[in-house]
């Protein structure tokens, strides 16, 4: 009896028309290889979308209409959920995956709704003067390849010349992103640096043989899904020294690392954003969430690394939805007025601390010419025994005398193939 | 000897345990071919299936907690114990049992003389089943498989290997659990080998994979041997899930291990229990070579994904029926 009335109820909740004016869509994977991951962020995105309409009433006054479509991390799923949402007067996508980033920078574009790929997609989409309607804030890829250099620079006392940097990466376009950063980031300081594609990634023996053989000083990883506690046994096997060992933001939860128990300890990753549940907003979230039985998914996601990167991303889109308000007066905003708002957003500590999220993230702004933000990234450690991860670093630039040019090229390239006139003239 | 010529040794060393842990897998799938001629699609959803309750009973996680939750608006996870590792062992065994039962019951018995692609698709649709279901007993998130097999370097075989290769070479790499999964092999292949020759319904099992229909007319129990066959192809699951569970965890990944048997399978034959392991063999050493010897000196590396399947394919050409397949010869 009271799975039927579960199952009248989702029916109705499904059936039932968006009556809220401010949509939100948010591609999700809760099911398929990567769910492990999607799971948490889509909870942090949902839940923080519930607590603005059950604590603030919306935003601005209006009801907050946040849209799930289920992606399975597949290109074409993207594609259909980007199609079949997009008339609902979506304001802003964010596909949570390269390769739907990718596929949809074109539709998007012609279709007049902005796109944020936040800390992954296409990384010369920080050049606003190319990418109109892509946003990449607050870091990318090639500015985490340089942040890992900075990191190595740091323990190393400025000078890394002669030490070997091996990148450990999904043989797919996201895992190959930073190579031309970090060959040119070779090149600048005279470090060594060997790319060792992973094509399997729960079988990497051959891969960490070649970095027991070689005798790597470093070792950077851009892996996603099994890849990444595979490759943190196997440092592990090898005896690789753990704090030597750095993953991008998406090498860096806590799935990646519980799998391989104490072994994992000291294993270090980037970070966009801080970690845990010791911030005030979690109060709020009890209290008009979780409290209300309205938490998203299973509700046991709270103050993941990942559930907290979904709720940085709903902050930063509905922050910019408010500003969006504010700068054209009228509540109802249009994907227009969105994509202009996130042109010229920032956001500062003054302000997170007011959403009950001090300290978390750092401050920065974007403009026309510059969609990616400020470029900076943090470096966290994960504690085995407390099971915890700690940020080690402050939020570190990146070296953008390095970045800037690769990024021109590479928006270059894109303009003259697909005949984009240059803007913010 | 060069160090070059020392690690070329340790990549084969490397390269048979792997292939170890792809016969481990193989093996589920020949078992139930042989059998009953199917190709169980689901056998690597039933690995991680397998490994999932085995971790769930370990750690003494509430089944299907979340559903429970939804329904009654409780908020249970755990019981608060935690079991050894022999006696959720044994437990997940018992699941496995009563899952080849319920295949049998609900699946199988419906499809008795069905066309092989139909069986096929049948395994399929439970591969897909079984995947949510799985999510939905024991939730989707990574879990750590911990039964007490040692992990990492064995630091006995580095140390009295490394006086072999002079001042750049560290001694043999050989992972405990590579070395465990080897011995965990032999005695399963053993025990396999032991039950199919020496009792009564292994016999019986063998005369089932011989002539389907003359196993009937001397009153084997079609049905009773396909449960035994799911039930011991579910045990098999068990043992390729702790070994690769234990490797990176116990998550949906764990079911795509199929797809690395797929060229063992070609290699050494669908019928062969023999075949499997030694056609793990050869592709755990012939992919570890190539990418030493050719991948990552002249192609940039990431050549074992494909090479295991183009070296199945070359198989294919000349030998269609594995090394120790049965050849299949059909009459006009």
């Amino acid at each position: 009896m009271k799975f039927k009335s579960i199952a009248i109820a989702l029916a109705l909740t499904v059936s039932t028309p968006a009556i809220a004016d401010l949509t939100f869509p948010n591609l999700t994977y809760r099911t398929g290889a990567f769910a492990v991951s999607g799971i948490p962020y889509a909870d942090g995105f949902a839940d923080y979308m519930t607590l603005l309409n059950e604590r603030d009433g919306g935003i601005g006054g209006e009801k907050v209409n946040y849209i799930e479509c289920e992606t399975q991390y597949k290109v074409e799923k993207g594609v259909e959920c980007y199609e079949n949402t997009k008339g609902e007067g979506s304001l802003v996508y964010q596909p949570m995956s390269t390769g739907i980033t990718y596929a949809l920078i074109p539709k998007a574009t012609s279709d007049g709704i902005p796109i944020l790929s936040m800390g992954y997609g296409r990384t010369s989409a920080a050049n606003g003067k190319v990418f109109s309607h892509i946003f990449n804030y607050p870091a990318n890829y090639w500015v985490g390849a340089s942040v890992v250099v900075k990191h190595m620079l740091d323990e190393n006392g400025g000078n890394i010349k002669g030490k070997k940097l091996a990148l450990v990466h999904l043989d797919a376009a996201y895992g190959r992103e930073p190579i031309p950063t970090l060959e040119a980031l070779a090149k600048k300081h005279g470090f060594e640096l060997t790319t060792i594609p992973v094509a399997y990634g729960a079988e990497q023996k051959s891969q960490w043989l070649q970095i027991r053989r070689e005798k790597h000083d470093y070792v950077t990883m851009w892996g996603w899904g099994v890849m990444n506690p595979s490759a943190i046994q196997e440092a592990a096997n090898i005896r690789f020294p753990m704090d030597k060992f750095i993953g991008i933001w998406w090498s860096g939860s806590e799935g990646d690392v519980l799998p391989a128990g104490d072994a994992a300890n000291g294993y270090k990753s980037l970070a966009l954003h801080n970690t845990g549940n010791d911030f005030p907003i979690y109060a709020d979230l009890k209290k008009h969430v979780y409290d209300k039985g309205l938490a998203s998914g299973a509700g046991d996601q709270s103050g993941t690394v990942l559930y907290n990167r979904g709720i940085y991303s709903a902050m930063l889109v509905t922050e910019a939805a408010r500003q969006a308000q504010k700068k054209t007066g009228k509540s109802k905003i249009s994907p227009a007025d969105m994509r202009d708002a996130m042109e010229a957003f920032s956001i500062d500590e003054a302000r997170m601390t007011a959403l009950g999220l001090p300290n978390f993230a750092p401050s920065f702004s974007v403009s026309c010419e510059n969609h990616g933000g400020n470029g900076i990234a943090a470096i966290q450690q994960w504690d085995a025994t407390a099971k915890t991860w700690k940020m080690v670093t402050d939020f570190i630039e990146a070296d953008m005398d390095v970045i800037s040019p690769l990024i021109a090229a590479d928006s270059a390239a894109y303009a003259a193939e697909n005949k984009i006139k240059e803007r913010c003239g | 000897m060069p160090a070059e010529f020392y690690y070329g040794v340790e990549v084969f060393l490397n390269g048979l345990m792997a292939g170890v842990m792809y016969s481990l897998v193989a093996l589920g799938f020949v078992l139930i071919f042989k059998a009953s001629g199917i190709f169980n699609y689901a056998q690597g959803v039933m690995a991680l299936f397998a490994a999932m309750t085995l971790v769930g009973f370990q750690n003494g996680q509430i089944p299907f907690a979340h559903l429970i939750n939804a329904a009654l608006g409780t908020e249970v996870h755990h019981f608060g114990w935690t079991l050894p590792a022999f006696v959720a062992i044994i437990m997940t065994l018992g699941v496995m049992l009563i899952f080849a039962f319920l295949v049998e019951k609900f699946v199988l018995k419906h499809l008795v003389n069905q066309e092989p692609i139909i069986l096929f698709m049948a395994t399929i649709g439970l591969a897909y089943f079984m995947e949510g279901f799985g999510d939905l007993m024991w939730n989707s998130d990574v879990k750590r498989l911990d039964v007490g097999i040692p992990k990492g370097g064995n630091i006995w075989v580095e140390e009295s290997t490394a006086f072999l290769g002079g001042e750049d070479f560290y001694g043999f790499y050989l992972d405990s659990l590579d070395i465990s999964a080897a011995l965990i092999a032999a005695v399963l292949v053993g025990a396999l080998v032991a039950f199919s020759q020496y009792t009564k319904t292994g016999r019986a099992l063998r005369a089932v994979a011989d002539d389907h229909q003359a196993a009937l007319s001397v009153g084997i129990s079609l049905r009773t041997i396909w449960v035994i066959v799911w039930a011991i192809a579910g045990f098999v699951a068990l043992i390729a899930g702790i070994m690769w569970g234990s490797k990176s965890g116990v998550q949906f990944s764990l079911s795509l291990i199929a797809l690395k048997a797929l060229p063992v399978l070609i290699l050494g034959g669908f019928t062969s229990i023999p075949g499997a392991i030694i056609g793990g063999f050869i592709i755990g050493v012939g992919e570890k070579m190539f990418e030493f010897l050719i991948g990552v000196p002249f192609l940039g590396g990431a050549t074992e994904n494909w090479f295991a399947y183009v070296l199945a394919m070359v198989f294919l050409v000349f030998r269609p029926q594995g090394l120790f397949g049965e050849k299949i010869i059909e009459r006009v």
